[in-house]
């Protein structure tokens, strides 16, 4: 039988080939969006474009412009804005991990029980969905306010904030990989006459797996903009969010510094996101075709 | 050896919700040790059959008792391993896992459980592969993994619904001699579904041949080709002898598929 090929691709000098082709295809990436705005820019002030909005340095500030922001400091004589970036986007970190945490064990919580009970499912899965429908702006201060009068502190409801929206996808995609197995793979776990919680955890939760890590995906920037639309109603000023109210104020005058904030918010659910990657990379071990 | 038999079907039928009648009437005994075909036309309720015996589904009728108890005690006692068409393996698992399924849910312990899998690889002649997920072996092998699963826990019965089935002629015949060696080395009994002709008589004891919707059992061939047999034996005159009895079985119920 050596004959069968048997395919293992994970050599190391493949595997390093494809990592610097990646990095690559995201340098290259960023380089062409760079080059797409910086042409829009120039072509938009030489011909005067006013349509969607006009080009200028208020609207569409040189990208050069947004990273030298970052060297400035925020107050005559003060640290520059990426020390006071660098400690907002360590608050709402601790937000969004605190709300992804949440949200994850009460999605996959969910899921677990949903998937074991259809009387459950049918009842409980139309105010799961309802929770959705309910705009986060309606719901951030009541929890604010809610928790404060129990002493909680506005940080953690923050993150509760961005639990709300984490928990639905990881619920979801939960469930669905929950039932996933094939007819087939619970018929052999009936014939070892296997009792529910073994088929739970050496069928149910593996096959899941692939889809829980989809749902962690979105649940990771999710997250992260959780927290920082939960930061606006708290008043919170310690993060990004309210960093983005106070720099949206001043935008006329140093539309720069919002720009720059804005990007410290991409940054830092990319990051989210990368590290939910890499867990997946870890953990999950099916076919090629399985692993988004 | 005891007398009892491995297999006793008496009096069998099913009916499904839908009204379809697949089986009706169903008397079978398989001694212990006996490898046992069922073979008949699509739709014929072999693996049907083969599903009660392994109390998957329940009949409507009839009484099924293996080993001298009913049929769902035995499932709850592990007295039978099962192979699908397909290997049914968890692309999770590495083939050792695979194989180590069964005897996880057995709660024998990490040490034991591994010098199994390494008789196991052995007798399905899958070393080297231990560390390998499903989805890098190929059908043939996929289909080995699922049989040294089902042997893992040394049942007494093998269930083999079309193991083969999915597979290419060649693999299949290599796969044939392979599983004949594992039965004589086992001692254990097996009953296995297939729609090819040749399969059943070569590897079979008997050949259970069933008529189309309702399935009844039509004849049962014994084929008396000596043991071992190896791939010359489907050049002996007598196999073809046999293979034309069962093909003429078959068409003397319903037209043969």
């Amino acid at each position: 039988m050596a004959s069968i090929a048997v395919d293992r691709t994970t050599t190391p000098r493949i595997g390093a080939i494809h990592g610097a082709r990646r990095v690559g295809l995201v340098v290259a990436g960023i380089a062409i969006f760079w080059a797409l705005w910086e042409a829009y820019r120039w072509i938009g002030e030489s011909l005067g474009i006013t349509w969607p909005f006009p080009v200028n340095q208020t609207n569409m500030p040189h990208i050069h412009d947004m990273l030298h922001a970052f060297t400035q400091p925020l107050q005559p004589g003060g640290p520059p804005l990426i020390h006071y970036e660098w400690h907002w986007a360590l608050f709402t970190m601790k937000e969004a991990l605190l709300g992804f945490v949440l949200g994850g064990l009460i999605g996959f919580g969910l899921a677990v029980l949903l998937a074991h009970s259809v009387i459950l499912r049918r009842g409980l899965l139309p105010y799961i969905v309802i929770s959705q429908t309910v705009p986060i702006l309606a719901i951030a201060p009541m929890v604010v306010v809610g928790l404060g009068t129990k002493g909680v502190t506005p940080w953690v409801s923050v993150a509760v904030i961005a639990a709300y929206l984490t928990f639905f996808p990881v619920a979801m995609n939960t469930l669905r990989g929950l039932l996933s197995p094939r007819p087939r793979d619970l018929e052999l776990m009936r014939s070892y006459a296997a009792d529910r919680r073994s088929v739970l955890w050496k069928l149910r939760l593996p096959a899941s797996l692939p889809f829980v890590f989809s749902a962690l995906k979105i649940a990771a920037t999710a997250s992260v903009i959780g927290a920082i639309i939960g930061e606006t109603p708290a008043s919170i000023q310690d993060g990004l969010g309210g960093a983005i109210v106070n720099f949206n104020q001043y935008y006329s005058t140093g539309p720069e510094r919002l720009w720059a904030t804005n990007m410290i918010c991409a940054l830092l659910g990319f990051a989210f996101f990368g590290l939910v990657v890499l867990a997946e990379h870890l953990i999950v071990k099916r076919a090629p075709e399985h692993v988004a | 050896m005891n007398d009892r038999p491995a297999v006793a079907i008496q009096g069998l039928s099913k009916r499904f919700k839908t009204g379809v009648t697949a089986l009706a009437g169903i008397d079978l005994d398989v001694q212990p040790g006996e490898f046992i075909s069922l073979i008949g036309p699509s739709g014929c309720g072999k693996s049907t059959l083969l599903r009660i015996i392994g109390d998957l589904i329940d009949p409507s009728d009839g009484t099924v008792e293996v080993n001298g108890k009913t049929a769902h005690r035995a499932r709850l006692d592990h007295d039978y391993g099962i192979v699908f068409q397909e290997a049914v393996l968890y692309d999770w698992r590495t083939v050792s896992k695979n194989i180590a399924l069964p005897l996880e849910l057995l709660r024998w312990s990490k040490e034991k459980r591994q010098q199994r899998v390494e008789e196991l690889l052995r007798l399905v002649e899958l070393e080297g592969f231990e560390d390998n997920h499903p989805w890098q072996l190929s059908g043939g092998m996929q289909q080995r993994v699922a049989i040294a699963r089902a042997l893992s826990f040394d049942p007494a019965l093998l269930l083999m619904d079309e193991p083969f089935g999915a597979l290419d002629e060649m693999t299949r015949e290599r796969l044939n001699l392979e599983l004949l060696r594992i039965w004589e080395a086992s001692g254990s009994t097996i009953v296995f579904v297939t729609h090819s002709i040749p399969e059943a008589v070569f590897l079979s004891t008997r050949v259970v041949v069933m008529s189309a919707r309702p399935g009844r059992v039509a004849a049962i061939v014994d084929v008396d080709l000596p043991y071992p047999r190896a791939a010359r034996t489907r050049e002996e005159p007598r196999f073809f002898e046999l293979v034309t009895e069962v093909r003429e079985r078959l068409a003397g119920g319903e037209v043969a598929a």
